[in-house]
């Protein structure tokens, strides 16, 4: 009586139905890539949206001098002219020194003295109502200026497109590796309905219906992949942790800033490794089975 | 030729376990296992098939199992066709049958109780629900203090017993055994064709497939036989 209540229930597939310590390898690495695919493009995305919104809060403008009027007088009058505008927080014009320390890591020291420097205007604008390239332009117009006004749109354009880019890419990866696992499973399942072709034929004997039996590899495999999704995803988020640590609140470079909460990202991976197997093993399944095994 | 049981038994299409119809099958177009079979088993009837190896019997009851469907002629099972039963309604079929094969087809990763049990599990139902009924039925084949072993740790006749044990605890319907005495001493078939006896009385239909004559005979059943895939004649 007591022997009874401890008898658990043996699982009707053998332990080793089919190859599973490489599978759960297989996945594992599936799961940790998919993870690595899916934090970079979300950093990425970060990191591009900040420069979109850094780019956004500021124009640039460029100012041309009249007769009679200095480079710096002029690009002083425009700063004084812009800084009155609304939807403008700050205008300032750039020194000389300023301008020569941007050019300096691409020209180098030497021509820098010949070079005729632009005469620029830095506008920080009111993120919460900035003033549009139309309003400065008119204002400088307005005030006799010659200048050019630069609000960083085409700049701001190609980052959101290299992030819209980015994470079409990182959806794709992670397709594929979706694909990649689930062809993996589809394979197991065929070399372990192939192993167990004697198991699975008692079974069908003694009243198992084919979606029992399908049932059984899809259990086998969803539990598998679950355990395999969570070491993958345990060594991503370990990596992930240990880069954060290392590269602080700005990560490991500043195109892959990466926070505390992206390794929440990692938490649906067991499940979605598990949803995919279930999916691969019960279709190949019912199928070998329709085939006649 | 067509076979009908010599005893009492009332033939019916709608309640016969088992009606063949002109039945053919062949591995391959130049050998036919079985030729022209018609075959008809009475609900509550006890056959003995008898033939001698490569007779067809072994294909003969592939069919009844529906291992295979038969190239010509009809099969209905409980009086439903099943003929060209597809495989979604095979489940339904077996579930009402208990099948002891000459290979025994045993589990070998399962221990002789969850073995016997296996039918039972495969309905769905809970192991608090089937537990006695199996102790039961592994202390009646003499395995009750083997329950927790494994095939692979049993004797031939235990393997053989374990395989009655499993094909007969759901009291299913239809017995069909392919020498189920094979690998056990006479007392344990005695036994076990009391066995079959017992259940034929509670309404099962028992077919069994076997080379010993004389244990046909004493069983009073009608006995059948198969030679060279034609059903030759019976007696009681």
């Amino acid at each position: 009586m007591i022997d009874r209540l401890f008898r658990t229930r043996a699982p009707l597939l053998p332990r080793d139905a089919g190859g599973e310590a490489w599978l759960t390898s297989l996945i594992a690495a599936l799961c940790f890539l998919a993870c690595l695919s899916a934090v970079g493009a979300v950093s990425a995305d970060r990191a591009a949206h900040g420069w979109a919104r850094q780019l956004q809060a500021e124009a640039t403008v460029q100012v041309r001098p009249r007769v009679g009027e200095t480079g710096a007088e002029a690009a002083a009058r425009a700063a004084q002219t812009l800084a009155g505008v609304e939807g403008v927080s700050e205008a300032e014009a750039m020194d000389r020194e300023t301008a020569e320390a941007l050019l300096r890591p691409w020209v180098g020291d030497a021509v820098l003295p010949d070079l005729p420097i632009p005469y620029l205007v830095t506008v920080r604008l009111d993120q919460a109502a900035p003033a549009s390239a139309v309003t400065l332009g008119r204002a400088l117009a307005e005030a006799g200026l010659d200048a050019t006004v630069d609000d960083h749109s085409q700049w701001r354009g190609e980052v959101e497109r290299s992030a819209r880019l980015i994470t079409l890419l990182a959806a794709v990866a992670f397709l594929l590796t979706a694909g990649a696992a689930g062809s993996a499973v589809a394979y197991a399942t065929r070399a372990g309905m192939a192993a167990q072709a004697g198991v699975i034929n008692t079974l069908s004997l003694n009243g198992a219906s084919d979606g029992a039996i399908a049932g059984l590899f899809q259990r086998r495999y969803g539990l598998l992949a679950a355990g395999a999704g969570a070491i993958g995803a345990g060594v991503a988020m370990s990596l992930v942790a240990a880069l954060r640590l290392l590269g602080g609140t700005g990560g490991v470079t500043p195109a892959l800033p990466l926070a505390w909460s992206d390794l929440l990202i990692f938490s649906p991976c067991p499940l979605l490794a598990a949803t995919v197997a279930v999916v691969a093993a019960r279709f190949t399944a019912l199928a070998r089975l329709k085939q006649g095994h | 030729m067509s076979v009908q049981p010599r005893r009492a038994y009332e033939s019916d299409a709608m309640t016969d376990t088992v009606r063949l119809s002109g039945v053919g099958f062949g591995y391959a177009a130049a050998h036919r296992a079985l030729r022209d079979v018609d075959l008809i088993l009475p609900a509550g009837s006890f056959h003995f098939l008898t033939g001698a190896s490569g007779a067809g019997k072994s294909t003969l009851l592939k069919l009844l199992t529906l291992a295979e469907h038969p190239q010509t002629g009809t099969l209905h099972l409980f009086g439903e066709d099943a003929t060209t039963a597809p495989r979604r309604a095979l489940p339904a079929f077996r579930r009402r049958m208990g099948v002891v094969f000459q290979d025994f087809r045993l589990l070998d990763h399962l221990s002789a109780f969850d073995n016997v049990a296996l039918p039972l599990r495969l309905t769905g139902r809970k192991q608090a629900d089937y537990a006695d009924d199996v102790e039961e039925m592994l202390d009646w084949v003499g395995l009750g203090e083997r329950m927790d072993e494994r095939p692979p740790a049993l004797s031939g006749g235990e393997k053989q017993r374990l395989a009655i044990a499993r094909a007969v605890v759901t009291k299913p319907d239809l017995i069909l055994a392919d020498e189920p005495t094979g690998s056990v001493d006479a007392g344990m078939g005695e036994r076990l064709l009391k066995l079959f006896q017992s259940l034929n009385r509670l309404g099962t239909t028992v077919l069994i497939a076997s080379h010993d004559q004389a244990l046909a005979k004493r069983s009073g059943a009608t006995v059948l036989r198969l030679e060279g895939g034609r059903l030759t004649g019976g007696r009681v």
